[in-house]
C-alpha cells in the first residue's frame, strides 16, 4: 500500500463518522485525459470547474488522448495506472474495452437518467456502441471550402473533391483510408447502403483506389485536426476535410472565407472511457464525475462553447447560444436537420476488421 | 629454483600485486555502478522487452491451448476444416476466454494476419455460452440433480478441498479450487473445463463453484466422457445417478458443434480462419520480422506480400537514401561554416557560434512549422520566386509535402550536429600548416586539399555519424512536412505503436532498424576506422 493510500484510508476512517460514506471512499485528486485545445477548454467550462467546485476535487488535466489507447496499454503492462477519466473516439473506446483495459459501465445504473425523465439507456439510445463507452458528443468530419476560390457555382456535394474540372486546385484530405475510401465509392456510383458491402472486396478497394487515383496529385493529406483550417485560411487548398468544430471556429470564430459542405458528413461519436483496474475510491470519484459530466444539463452546457452535438436525446433541446459571440448554435450542430440531410455513421465494428488490412493497402497506395 | 619475491607482509608479491589490481578494478565499478544501473534500468532492459516482442506469440496458445494442441493433429495442406473435436476445444477455450475478456484481444492480435478475426471473436465470444446448451437441458431433464451445484463438486473436487472448505469461516477468500484424483483418471474431459470453470467462477467472480451451475461446455464435456469411457466410476453416492445418466445417453439428441460455430459466423468454418490460427499458433513467430520486410507467413511457407500491401522495404530504402542527403548536404552547408568559425578572429566567431546554437534553443515543432510557413504554395519563398518573376503565379514550386521539405527541414535541423564536430576539430588544425604549404609552392587549392581537409575528415566522420543516426531515426518532422514521399520508416513505427497497436510489428521494424544503423557504423568502422572520429581536440 502506497503512503497516499495508506493516508486515504485512515482520514477515510476518522472522517466515517461526520461525512457521508461514499464521499470519505473517493479519492480527492484526479488527472482527466483529453484532446487539449479549444475541446479541453470546453470541458474545463462545462464539467470540470462546475464539478470542482461542487466536491472540492482537483483536477489534473492531460491532453494525450490521440495515444489514449497505447498509453493505456503500457500503463496497464507496468500495473500502474495513473489516469482516472479518459475522452476517447468511439473506435478506441471499442478496441480499449476488447483489450480489457477499460471498465464496462452499466449505463442505467451509473449514469444520471435523462431531465425528461427517460433511463440513461434511452437517453443515449444506439450511441452506446460499446459497453465501456460513456458517450458525450457527436462530432462529424466533414468539408469545408474557400468560397473565394471555388467560382460561382459553390460546390453541393462532397463529389466535388473528385471534380478537378469544376473545382481545379489542391484538396486536403485525412491520411487515412477511413471516410475517404467511402467518399470514393459514393462518388464513384455506389449506393450508399451497398458501400461496406463492396468495400469488402478486393474489387471494391480497387475500385476506390482508383476513383481516389484521379485526384491524387492534388491532394494534401493531413493527419492532425489543425491542418486543414490552417490549409484553407492559408489558401493552399481550396476545399479540405476535418472536424465540424475546427471549420466552426475558422469560420464563425476567425471570419475566414470558408463555408461549410455538410454533405456525407460522416458521425462520429466522442466519449469517456474509465480504465480498468482502478483502485476502489479512484474508481468512485471517476464513476462519479461521468455520472455529473454526462447527465442532461451539463451535455447542453459543454455545447455553449464548442459546436459538437450533445450525445444525449435530452439534452438537445437544451442547447442554446454561444457563451461568448451570443450566437445561436443549434444550426452549427452537425445534428441540426438543414446540416444532416445526407450523413454517415462511422461503422465501427467494420473498420476494427478491415482497419488494419486497408491501412496498409492505403500507405502501399500513397508511397507509389 | 629461487624463493619467490615477498612483499613487507609477507605474502609473494605476484598475490599481492594481483590482490591491488583487483581491488582497483572494483573501485572502478563501484564509481560506474550508479551509471550503469541506470542505464540498464532505463535504457537496456525496456529496449530489450521492447525488441523482445517482435518474436513473441504467446497469446494464441495461452488463450486457446485445447484448440492449438487439438490443431496439432489437423492437416492444414488439405484446405479443409478442422474436425469436430477442434471445435469442441475452442467452445471451451473460447468461453473461458470470454469470461475472462480475453477473447477480444487474440480477436485483435490475429486481425492482423487476416481481415475480419477480430469480429468474429467478438461476435462468438458473446454466443459461446449457448453451445452445449443441448446437453445440459438433457442431463437436468433426466435428472434434476444434475442442476444442483452440489452435485458436481462431489464428483470432481478433491476431498481435501471438500474439508478446507468446510473447515472455512466465509472470511476472505475461499479456498482454490482442487480436483480430485479420481475425476481426473475416470472424467478426464469434465476435470479438465470444470477445473477452469471453477477457478474463473472463484477468481473473476468471487463466487464459490459451490454454488455456481456449471458452463454448458461441461455437460458437453461429461457426456463426452461417459461415452468414450463406459465404465467409468464415480464417488459411491453418486454411482446411481452416474448408472441412469449412463444408460439414458445412447438417447440424447447430439449437437454438432461444428454447425453451432457455423452458425454463430460461417467464417468458422472456412479454411483460411483456421490456417491463420494454425500458423500462429506457435509461442514465438517470425512472423513480425517477415511481415516488416514485405513477406507473409502462409502454411505453405513464406510468400511476398500482395503487390498493393508492400510497403516497408520501400521504406526503408528511402529512409538510407534520404538520411544520406541530408548528411551530405550538411556537410556542404556546415564545411565552409565551420571553417570560417574555426579562422575568424574569436570575437566575430563567437558571434557566429550563437547563431549557430540559437536554433537549438528553439523548439523543434516551431522549427519545423517554420519551415511549413517559407516553403508551402502560397508560401514566403514562392512568393519572392513569383515576384521576381523567376516563377510563374500558376507553376508555383512544390517545396513541401514531398521529399524535398524533408530534406530541406531536416537539413537546417541537423546542422548544428555538423557543425559542431567539423569546429572543434578544425580549431586543432595549425593555421601554419597552410601558410608552410604555401611557402613551399602549392596552390591555394592543393594546399587545402593535400594539407588541410585530410587533417579536417576526423570532424567530417564524427558529424556524419551523428547526422546520419538522428536522421534514420527521425519521425516530427517527416511526419509535418513530408507528405507522402517524404515519411520515414519511423513514422510507421509510429503509426504501429500508438494507432494500430501493433506493437510486435513496431518492434521488428524497429529492431531491423538498429541492425541497420549497427551494420552502418561496423562498415563505417571498416572503412575509416572509428579513431579517426574526432567529437574535439
Amino acid at each position: 500500500m502506497t503512503l497516499t493510500k495508506a493516508l486515504m484510508a485512515t482520514s477515510a476512517l476518522t472522517l466515517a463518522g461526520s461525512t457521508a460514506f461514499a464521499e470519505s471512499h473517493m479519492a480527492d485528486e484526479m488527472t482527466i485525459v483529453s484532446w487539449g485545445g479549444a475541446y479541453s477548454a470546453s470541458q474545463q467550462a462545462a464539467y470540470h470547474d462546475p464539478y470542482m467546485e461542487m466536491t472540492g476535487v482537483t483536477i489534473v488535466n492531460d491532453e494525450s488522448s490521440n495515444e489514449a489507447v497505447a498509453k493505456l496499454r503500457a500503463m496497464n503492462e507496468a500495473g500502474n495506472i495513473t489516469w482516472d477519466v479518459v475522452d476517447v473516439v468511439a473506435s478506441d473506446a471499442i478496441r480499449l474495452c476488447d483489450e480489457g483495459l477499460a471498465l464496462e459501465i452499466d449505463a442505467d445504473e451509473q449514469l444520471a437518467p435523462g431531465d425528461d425523465g427517460s433511463s440513461a439507456s434511452d437517453d443515449f439510445g444506439d450511441l452506446i456502441v460499446s459497453d465501456c463507452f460513456i458517450p458525450q458528443i457527436v462530432y462529424s468530419t466533414t468539408a469545408g471550402y474557400r468560397t473565394d476560390l471555388v467560382g460561382d457555382t459553390p460546390p453541393t456535394s462532397i463529389c466535388a473533391f473528385f471534380d478537378l474540372e469544376a473545382y481545379p486546385g489542391m484538396r486536403s484530405l485525412e491520411k487515412r483510408p477511413i471516410n475517404n475510401m467511402e467518399w470514393a465509392l459514393l462518388c464513384d456510383g455506389v449506393a450508399k447502403e451497398d458501400v461496406y458491402d463492396v468495400l469488402e472486396t478486393e474489387e471494391g478497394q480497387a475500385q476506390a483506389f482508383a476513383k481516389l487515383d484521379t485526384i491524387k496529385d492534388s491532394v494534401v493529406w493531413w493527419s492532425a485536426g489543425a491542418d486543414t483550417p490552417q490549409l484553407l485560411a492559408d489558401g493552399e487548398v481550396v476545399m479540405g476535410t476535418t472536424y465540424n468544430g475546427r471549420l466552426f471556429s475558422l469560420i464563425v470564430e476567425q471570419e475566414q472565407p470558408v463555408e461549410m459542405l455538410w454533405d456525407a458528413q460522416v458521425f462520429d461519436l466522442d466519449g469517456w472511457i474509465i480504465p480498468a483496474g482502478l483502485s476502489p475510491e479512484r474508481e468512485a470519484r471517476a464513476l462519479d464525475y461521468v455520472r455529473f459530466a454526462t447527465d442532461t444539463q451539463r451535455l447542453a452546457d459543454q455545447a455553449k462553447y464548442i459546436s459538437y452535438g450533445p450525445a444525449r436525446a435530452s439534452s438537445a433541446p437544451l442547447v442554446g447560444q454561444h457563451a461568448t459571440l451570443g450566437i445561436d448554435m443549434a444550426p452549427h450542430m452537425p445534428t441540426d436537420p438543414a446540416n444532416a440531410t445526407n450523413t454517415f455513421l462511422y461503422n465501427y465494428e467494420w473498420w476494427a476488421d478491415y482497419r488494419d488490412d486497408l491501412d496498409a493497402k492505403f500507405q502501399s497506395w500513397l508511397a507509389q | 629454483m629461487a624463493e619467490p619475491v615477498l612483499a613487507a607482509d609477507g605474502t609473494p608479491l605476484k598475490a599481492s600485486l594481483k590482490r591491488a589490481l583487483r581491488r582497483q578494478k572494483m573501485r572502478a565499478l563501484l564509481l560506474i555502478a550508479p551509471l550503469l544501473l541506470f542505464i540498464m534500468l532505463t535504457f537496456i532492459i525496456p529496449i530489450g522487452q521492447m525488441l523482445f516482442r517482435s518474436i513473441e506469440n504467446q497469446i494464441v496458445s495461452d488463450t486457446i491451448p485445447r484448440t492449438v494442441a487439438a490443431l496439432d493433429s489437423w492437416d492444414h495442406d488439405a484446405d479443409e476444416v478442422p474436425p469436430a473435436p477442434v471445435f469442441e476445444a475452442l467452445a471451451k477455450d473460447m468461453m473461458i476466454a470470454a469470461e475472462l475478456k480475453e477473447h477480444t484481444r487474440l480477436g485483435s492480435r490475429l486481425n492482423y494476419e487476416m481481415s475480419g478475426i477480430s469480429s468474429l471473436f467478438r461476435k462468438s465470444g458473446r454466443r459461446v455460452d449457448d453451445i452445449g446448451e443441448v446437453y445440459t437441458d438433457q442431463f437436468t431433464d433426466l435428472d434434476p440433480a444434475w442442476e444442483d451445484p452440489a452435485t458436481w463438486v462431489q464428483l470432481l473436487a478433491a476431498p481435501s478441498w471438500i474439508a478446507a472448505g468446510d473447515a472455512w469461516d466465509g472470511s476472505g477468500a475461499e479456498p482454490a479450487f482442487e480436483i480430485s484424483n479420481d475425476a481426473t483418471t475416470q472424467f478426464p474431459e469434465t476435470a479438465d473445463i470444470y477445473a477452469d470453470f471453477a477457478r474463473v467462477i472463484q477468481t473473476e467472480d468471487n463466487d464459490s463453484p459451490t454454488e455456481e451451475e456449471p458452463w454448458n461446455v461441461v455437460y458437453l464435456a461429461l457426456y463426452n466422457d461417459l461415452m468414450a469411457n463406459p465404465g467409468a466410476t464415480a464417488p459411491a453416492e453418486l454411482a446411481g445417478l452416474i448408472d441412469t445418466t449412463r444408460s439414458a445417453l445412447p438417447g440424447f439428441e447430439v449437437e454438432d458443434v461444428k454447425a453451432s460455430f457455423e452458425d454463430i459466423d460461417d467464417d468458422w468454418i472456412s479454411a483460411d480462419v483456421w490456417e491463420t490460427i494454425y500458423t500462429y499458433s506457435p509461442a514465438y513467430t517470425n512472423g513480425y520480422f517477415l511481415n516488416a520486410i514485405d513477406l507473409q507467413k502462409t502454411p505453405d511457407g513464406i510468400e511476398w506480400q500482395p503487390e498493393n500491401e508492400q510497403i516497408y522495404l520501400t521504406l526503408f530504402w528511402r529512409t538510407m537514401l534520404m538520411s544520406l542527403t541530408i548528411t551530405f548536404s550538411c556537410i556542404l552547408l556546415g564545411y565552409p561554416v565551420a571553417w570560417m568559425l574555426a579562422n575568424l578572429p574569436s570575437r566575430k566567431a563567437n558571434l557566429l557560434m550563437i547563431l549557430v546554437l540559437l536554433p537549438f534553443w528553439t523548439s523543434l515543432l516551431v522549427r519545423t512549422s517554420a519551415w511549413k510557413v517559407l516553403l508551402q504554395n502560397q508560401g514566403v519563398i514562392n512568393d519572392l520566386l513569383v515576384w521576381f518573376g523567376f516563377v510563374a503565379d500558376d507553376n508555383r514550386l512544390a517545396l513541401i509535402n514531398n521529399a524535398t521539405g524533408t530534406i530541406i527541414a531536416m537539413t537546417h535541423i541537423l546542422l548544428p550536429f555538423m557543425i559542431l564536430p567539423l569546429y572543434s576539430v578544425m580549431q586543432t588544425i595549425p593555421p601554419s600548416y597552410l601558410r608552410a604549404a604555401k611557402s613551399l609552392g602549392a596552390t591555394n587549392w592543393t594546399a587545402f586539399w593535400r594539407v588541410y581537409f585530410p587533417q579536417s575528415v576526423p570532424g567530417i566522420g564524427a558529424g556524419s555519424i551523428l547526422v546520419f543516426i538522428l536522421a534514420i531515426g527521425y519521425y516530427i518532422t517527416p511526419e509535418i512536412v513530408g507528405g507522402t514521399k517524404g515519411v520515414f520508416i519511423s513514422n510507421r513505427i509510429a503509426y504501429h505503436i500508438s494507432s494500430s497497436l501493433n506493437w510486435g510489428l513496431a518492434a521488428a521494424l524497429g529492431a531491423i532498424l538498429l541492425a541497420i544503423v549497427l551494420a552502418l557504423y561496423w562498415a563505417y568502422d571498416r572503412i575509416v576506422g572509428i579513431d579517426n572520429v574526432k567529437l574535439g581536440g
